[in-house]
């Protein structure tokens, strides 16, 4: 066979692509994430940058693993008294951090306490904590106030807020306030002074680590780091991203949009693209219960009436095989997962949408439907929701804008017509949303509630008796918040989704699954 | 000319100062909260409401006006939201990168179009004068993220000759520093050697019709005499009123080319900054660019004094 034009060019200049490729002849892992780390303080921000860089550089107490068991972690053994008020924990030994100074009892209480004050689950913990105390440099008991079921899952909890340990200096910084000492007792060191805000992040291989025995499950088990150096490169443009994973400058993307995985999917010799998290994530669709049309229950249901997930899913998506219509509003998969009460969702039912709407009496209001265009898997969602809405007789005002803006507008509680909204779409991923307290879209207390301010003391009587439920119990309750949930609208369960990664398999081995992306296990050619 | 410059250096204080405001009101008056976009997805109404008060974002907003400007005039431009460092700890970091783009860009764009003009002016109606104002109207026509990914495509993923992305300081050897550089260079340059070929072209046709290259000519002087020392030397007052006008472009083309080919530099950091309401960092940056603006067209006029002694201030 004749060389061809091109391979004579690819010789002819060889020695510039092999200076190209010089740079990875190293045991550093070349990562571009979903975004730019921008705070580094994984209690001050819920951004799910931040939390990703909690997981390398600090360690938790408990943590979830494959199977949604709570594992103990920087935990030795636990102890929970007959009356569950009194839980008494031992660190394990050898815990220090990245300074050499040993994991106390006073670090863990005193992180507790911060993220407490942050994070929604902490709050409800902290509201049933009578106090903290130190035994000893290595053993603490929690006293509760009356029995809170979740205590465990709260302190194994996989996504933002996680309670990751800190030194006690650093974890009595006020909760407003970000923290300016990076120092944890992860796995990986994060290197300060390699940072270049906006284009590499630096974490090194932190070589005092002692991880526990047994195999990593999600963000249980042994955590052990096989590569010297992890760079968090940013690329705001995804196309250049894939680019150079094609070209091999780079080893891993943590979430290719969409459009471009069949450019990876062609390279199959190189290129691995799988799922990592198996239970994915979950679009949300959003009413304002604030203000007309949707402060009437009725309208909000003919607004369920007229979407289905599948429309969504198609749309956003397309690939049957990285989506799934999913009637568990806590995620198909997973213990809590119930179909009851979520038919309406699952199909489009023109004629009961409108049956609904003339028994609101809703008067042609114009609605105000958030569009967020510059987030991939999110853009093509209101355009659907639109064109749903409209067929069942909605007056739909699609009102585009970047994520940002959405984000800034959704908190406000003003009137459409001043600002304020009447629906949105938005994405969780499952670790958010695994329970009715995790999940921000059940909060119903009104004022107090997430974006939407639903209002509604049935639900937070159900929310209040599944934190009180044995964990046997739970299911039950949940199937209750369930069904209400979908009785008062709080919000719809709009599909669950798949985001795949893509790493150069001719390089990498011991990929982990999880909820989040966890860079121990991995080895580098 | 000492009192021009000082008297050109003076306006630009109220020209800054013009900067300064519109730029701060445009970002207060652009929908979008930095408390919102700092507590993440997950951030609920009363942890944006404490972080708005943290940032001083409750204050009216002629009271952060006046604390804006009282630190500008300190020389403080202020902490970047995100980052907790200061925003001119932020530039130093990246004006390097904006820097070697933007002088490499400009030693392609003069080496090629003010040629390229003269000879398409010296063999006006010719093949040659199609070939070049045809390519000019195409330089203008390519988006410059286009034109990127099609670099981007034939020489780093097919012929692997360039890295596909990246920056390498020039600390780290002048080839790896120069090997990430051309491709976004060239990038950036079509752009801008169209125009100033197409200036370069009319000007030098201008001049070549006055009567001194005549004179020149009937002297029997070599053409690239004529075409140098005296045709081309008359007509670069306009080309580099061009040049100095077109730092504008070139400003606006490496936000474009710094994010195809993930080069750390100003304009990527400005596209953050302003997508993330950063507002300390973009009203920085724009002062920074403005800055620059007036600091290359003050030395524009003043070379004009060089390249025409007719000129005097």
């Amino acid at each position: 066979m004749k060389p061809s034009l091109k391979s004579w060019l690819i010789a002819a200049t060889m020695p510039l692509a092999m200076m190209a490729g010089a740079a990875h002849a190293d045991n550093t892992l070349r990562v571009v994430m979903h975004s730019d780390l921008k705070i580094v303080d994984p209690i001050w921000t819920t951004a799910y940058m931040s939390r990703n860089y909690g997981y390398m550089v600090y360690d938790t107490l408990f943590a979830m693993d494959e199977k949604l068991n709570i594992k103990p972690q920087m935990v030795e053994s636990y102890t929970i008294s007959d009356d569950e008020l009194t839980y008494t924990f031992k660190l394990r030994g050898g815990l220090r951090f990245h300074d050499g100074a040993e994991v106390t009892s006073e670090d863990v209480i005193a992180s507790l306490q911060r993220w407490g004050k942050k994070d929604s689950m902490g709050q409800k913990l902290m509201e049933f904590t009578a106090g903290m105390t130190a035994n000893s440099a290595n053993s603490f008991t929690l006293k509760l106030t009356k029995p809170f079921g979740l205590t465990l899952m709260a302190l194994a909890k996989p996504s933002s807020n996680v309670p990751f340990i800190m030194p006690k200096r650093v974890a009595e910084t006020s909760a407003d306030e970000q923290i300016s000492d990076y120092i944890g007792s992860g796995p990986f060191i994060f290197n300060a002074a390699a940072w270049k805000p906006g284009d590499t992040v630096v974490f090194d291989k932190n070589k005092a680590y002692q991880p526990r025995g047994g195999a990593p499950s999600w963000a249980a088990g042994g955590k052990k780091v096989m590569v010297d150096r992890v760079e968090w490169i940013s690329m705001p443009d995804q196309q250049t991203a894939v680019n150079a994973l094609i070209a091999g400058e780079i080893d891993y993307i943590e979430s290719p949009p969409t459009d471009l995985l069949v450019l990876l999917e062609e390279e199959k010799d190189s290129i691995s693209v799988v799922n990592l998290n198996p239970l994915g994530l979950q679009y949300m669709f959003r009413l304002n219960h604030l203000h007309p049309p949707f402060d009437n229950v009725k309208v909000r249901r003919a607004a369920l009436a007229a979407i289905n997930q599948e429309d969504f899913l198609k749309a956003a998506i397309g690939n049957p095989k990285y989506y799934k219509p999913c009637a568990a509003m806590f995620m198909c998969g997973t213990p809590l997962a119930t179909d009851k009460g979520a038919d309406i969702v699952m199909k489009t039912d023109i004629p009961l949408a409108k049956k609904l709407l003339k028994e609101g009496g809703y008067d042609g209001t114009k609605i105000v439907l958030m569009h967020s265009t510059d987030v991939d898997s999110l853009s093509r969602l209101a355009p659907v929701a639109a064109q749903a809405l409209r067929k069942a007789g909605f007056n739909v005002d699609m009102q585009s804008m970047d994520w940002q803006t959405l984000v800034s507008r959704r908190s406000k509680k003003e009137i459409p017509a001043e600002g304020g909204w009447n629906v949105f779409m938005t994405a969780w991923v499952a670790a958010d949303i695994l329970n009715p307290i995790m999940a921000a879209g059940f909060g119903a207390g009104c004022d107090k509630a997430w974006f939407g301010w639903p209002c509604d003391a049935k639900m937070e009587g159900l929310r209040n008796e599944f934190i009180a439920a044995k964990p046997a119990d739970q299911p039950a309750v949940a199937e209750k918040i369930q069904v209400r949930a979908m009785e008062v609208v709080t919000h719809a369960h709009a599909g669950q989704w798949y985001r795949p990664s893509a790493w150069r398999k001719d390089r990498l081995a011991g990929v982990l699954e999880g909820p989040v992306p966890f860079f121990w296990n991995i080895t580098k050619k | 000319m000492f009192g021009f410059v000082i008297r050109r250096i003076i306006s630009t204080i109220p020209v800054m100062g013009m900067v300064a405001l519109l730029v701060f009101l445009m970002l207060r008056l652009t929908p979008g909260d930095p408390a919102a976009i700092l507590a993440g997805d997950n951030g609920t109404p009363q942890q944006i409401e404490e972080i708005r008060e943290a940032l001083g974002l409750n204050e009216p907003i002629h009271k952060q006006f006046v604390i804006y400007i009282y630190d500008i005039v300190r020389g403080d431009l202020g902490e970047s939201y995100f980052f907790k460092k200061q925003v001119t700890e932020l530039i130093a970091q990246r004006v390097g990168a904006t820097v070697s783009l933007a002088v490499v860009t400009l030693i392609i764009t003069i080496l090629v179009s003010i040629p390229l003009g003269v000879i398409a002016a010296y063999r006006r109606g010719s093949w040659v004068d199609q070939i070049v104002m045809g390519f000019s109207v195409m330089g203008f026509s390519i988006p410059v993220f286009v034109l990127g990914y099609l670099l981007i495509y034939v020489f780093s993923i097919e012929l692997r000759w360039f890295p596909v992305q990246g920056y390498k300081p020039l600390s780290a050897g002048l080839w790896p520093h120069l090997h990430r550089l051309i491709l976004p260079s060239i990038t950036l340059s079509v752009i801008y050697i169209a125009l100033i070929a197409r200036m370069t072209r009319a000007s030098v046709l201008d001049v070549l019709g006055e009567d001194y290259v005549r004179t020149a000519y009937a002297k029997g002087l070599k053409n690239s005499v004529v075409l140098m020392r005296h045709a081309l030397r008359n007509a670069a007052v306009p080309i580099v009123t061009v040049i100095g006008i077109g730092i504008a472009l070139l400003i606006g083309g490496v936000v474009v080319t710094e994010t195809v080919y993930n080069i750390p530099g100003l304009g990527r950091l400005t596209v953050d900054a302003v997508l993330g309401r950063d507002y300390p960092t973009v009203q920085a940056l724009i002062l920074v660019f403005a800055f620059v603006y007036v600091v290359v067209n003050l030395l524009i006029d003043l070379s004009y004094t060089f390249l025409d002694p007719r000129i005097r201030y």
